[in-house]
């Protein structure tokens, strides 16, 4: 057996071969030994924060990482910025018929290896096998429930003039770095995904109190949409700092050369936080001792323009940062 | 990133700030009206905030050098039928939500026609060698810089005998516009910052007849924000001598000559015609067709559609833009009814176009 075949969607030995030796083994145990339709759970606290993504990444491996890191790190970061500690995941595979079951054995992998490193168990999960042309090799969803951090009262109506924009590290990698790889750049410097949990660096944050006003995970859109949405219908504004905004080499190459705004993609291992200045070095000072957030930087200040999320740039103009529009295109010259 | 960071120093762009504050001072009650023809840089302009630098008698108004701003709605219709009668449709992401007549190509793939999006227009003979039994037609937009490439293309698909590959061309040149910009007496352009990528083809040279006969100042410039300030403090040091000339402030990247292997590989692709510009009309000998020996690759001749003027909205004023008589602020569908989600014309949408530019930009730090 070297592909996946619509028998191992069919409930019948195959299906169950599979499950038990390419998927749930790979688990541990806990709530899946047994394989029980649900997962039963006790939770160590009474506040719960839930959360579920899907994961359609093409290709489904690139530089820094695959469609599983993704799929663990984006449902964990997303508990994480809501202020939760993340305890568990589920995990739903649609795999396409003729899918290479090395590839799904390198997914599977980088699914536990994820999940051990952010101290995440996957406690229930589902396969399904669709027939070949009706998926784009394999989708992942994953659901995720954490425990509320008692100590984080995150809201974005307690910005506050003079407060800081804080990111953990540096923009846009892990967008560059997928579409190198879907359009096939051969480059001797190519951008590598960001792809990692932000969890540590939450709790890093929520340990210097309420100063921290918001926090979230500039994924989809970039930190260009995460901050737009944030200042969206308040009386106070964002102005970020281009001298200060931290991009690496590799991304920021080949974002001049396509003519992309790095501000406009997605970083998946990068928190944003918003908090007072007061707290603002404490957190960057802690921030900066996680691996993760060896990169942390301070990119900006809330301002009193509403709604409002401009730019200060190197050349000592200002300008708006723009939401993205859809997808980045490719321009003429 | 040498080439990058090196041109974007604060100190440096500081201190040419502070030169140009001195300019605009000896300037007087002079006002002046610089042109920024190429889209990149109008891009660049906005995007660095550079506008903000400038001496309050110093106006920077764009030109025509957005290729898509000025492809007429008729191209975007032909494409589209092209399209419906099954042939794949393959373009630069920029044409791909520019309105033609009857909606824009990325509305045609919503709808199931099979648009593709290229890097670099070699691309499409792979995609195309791979699927032989249908035909393939690459939309060829833009000035001489691609050009360039879209020659290297047609000669290569002759070499390899791509006989499903063809080419729907609207493919134009800068001077004849500038020629048209000059000799309109309702324009007062005293300047022109000279296009970056259309001059290393062309080469700095090409601008001589708006110095010599019309009296213009030209400088050629890069798309950096120091070179962008750089490109105005010659121009205005022009003008303050009453010594129009050519200036090329860009010689990392452009020659006085320019490329004579690209001019040679786009004389022996392309022959020259007259062109409709969007907004701007028929501009004489502006256009690029397919040389008689290359009709074949011709897409409007393989299937008998000839690309016919389109539809514009009579309320848009592009060419009022492109000319640069008003600001993009100054139309009145800018921002309502006219955006990036629901454009009217392709300025609001090509990521060179200068109501996209002032949309993005600049339109709450007015």
């Amino acid at each position: 057996m070297s592909r996946i075949t619509l028998a191992h969607g069919g409930g019948g030995r195959a299906s169950r071969h599979l499950i038990e030796h390419e998927i749930a083994h790979r688990f541990a145990s806990g709530p899946l030994e047994g394989l029980p339709d649900a997962a039963t759970l006790s939770a160590p606290c009474t506040g719960l924060v839930f959360s579920t993504d899907s994961f359609v990444v093409q290709p489904l491996e690139f530089p820094g990482g695959n469609i599983g890191h993704l799929a663990v790190h984006g449902t964990v970061n997303d508990v994480a910025v809501a202020g939760g500690r993340p305890l568990w995941l589920s995990l739903g595979l649609i795999l396409e018929e003729g899918l290479p079951l090395e590839l799904l054995r390198r997914v599977l992998d980088a699914v536990a290896a994820a999940a051990r490193a952010c101290d995440v168990q996957i406690v229930t999960g589902d396969t399904k096998v669709v027939p070949r042309g009706q998926c784009d090799g394999m989708y992942l969803n994953t659901a995720g429930v954490g425990a509320v951090l008692p100590t984080l009262a995150l809201d974005r109506r307690r910005l506050a003039v003079g407060d800081r924009v804080l990111v953990s590290g540096t923009l846009g990698d892990h967008g560059m770095a997928v579409m190198c790889a879907r359009e096939g750049f051969e480059l001797a410097n190519a951008p590598r995904s960001d792809t990692g949990p932000v969890h540590r660096l939450v709790m890093a944050a929520a340990a210097c109190g309420d100063g921290i006003r918001f926090m979230r995970d500039p994924t989809r859109g970039g930190l260009a949409a995460v901050l737009d949405e944030i200042v969206d219908g308040l009386a106070v504004g964002v102005r970020l700092d281009e001298g200060h905004l931290p991009f690496s080499a590799p991304a920021r190459a080949v974002a001049e050369l396509l003519g992309v705004d790095l501000l406009h993609v997605a970083s998946e291992g990068r928190v944003m936080a918003v908090c007072s200045p007061e707290v603002a070095p404490e957190v960057l000072h802690a921030w900066r001792a996680l691996p993760e957030g060896h990169g942390a930087m301070d990119v900006g200040e809330v301002v009193a323009e509403p709604a409002s999320v401009t730019l200060a740039t190197l050349a000592g103009g200002r300008r708006i940062v723009d939401v993205p529009l859809g997808e980045l295109l490719p321009r003429i010259c | 990133m040498r080439l990058i960071d090196g041109f974007r120093q604060p100190r440096a762009a500081a201190a040419l700030t502070a030169e140009l504050a001195e300019l605009g001072t000896a300037l007087g009650a002079r006002q002046v009206k610089l042109m920024e023809v190429c889209g990149s840089h109008t891009m660049a302009i906005a995007r660095h905030g550079l506008k903000d630098l400038l001496p309050p008698n110093v106006r920077l108004v764009s030109g025509p050098g957005c290729p898509v701003c000025v492809t007429d709605p008729g191209y975007v219709d032909a494409a589209l039928a092209i399209a419906e009668r099954g042939a794949a449709v393959a373009t630069f992401g920029d044409m791909l939500r520019v309105p033609g007549s009857r909606g824009s190509l990325a509305d045609a793939r919503a709808d199931g026609a099979d648009v593709r999006v290229f890097y670099s227009p070699v691309q499409v003979l792979d995609w195309a060698a791979a699927d032989r039994g249908r035909p393939w037609v690459v939309l060829a937009v833009g000035f001489e810089t691609t050009a360039a490439p879209l020659a290297a293309l047609a000669l290569e698909i002759r070499r390899r005998g791509c006989d499903n590959v063809t080419l729907l061309t609207a493919t134009k040149t800068v001077p004849p516009a500038l020629d048209a910009l000059v000799t309109d007496p309702a324009l007062s352009i005293d300047g022109f910052l000279c296009p970056a990528h259309v001059s290393a083809i062309i080469g700095a040279r090409a601008y001589l007849p708006y110095a010599e006969e019309h009296g213009r100042a030209c400088v050629v410039a890069g798309f950096e924000p120091l070179d962008v300030l750089d490109g105005v403090r010659a121009l205005l040091t022009q003008l303050l001598r009453g010594e129009p000339r050519v200036d090329n402030r860009y010689e990392r990247v452009v020659r006085w000559d320019g490329n004579p292997a690209a001019q040679r590989a786009i004389a022996r692709v392309f022959r020259t015609v007259d062109a409709p510009w969007r907004g701007l009309g028929v501009i004489p000998g502006s256009g690029l067709a397919l040389a008689d020996d290359l009709s074949d690759l011709d897409a409007s001749l393989r299937f008998e559609l000839p690309v016919t003027p389109g539809r514009v909205n009579p309320a848009c004023r592009c060419g009022d833009v492109l000319k640069g008589v008003i600001d993009p602020e100054g139309c009145r569908l800018f921002g309502a009814p006219c955006t990036p989600d629901r454009p009217f014309g392709p300025c609001m949408v090509s990521s060179e176009g200068s109501c996209a530019a002032a949309w993005r930009y600049r339109r709450s730090t007015q």
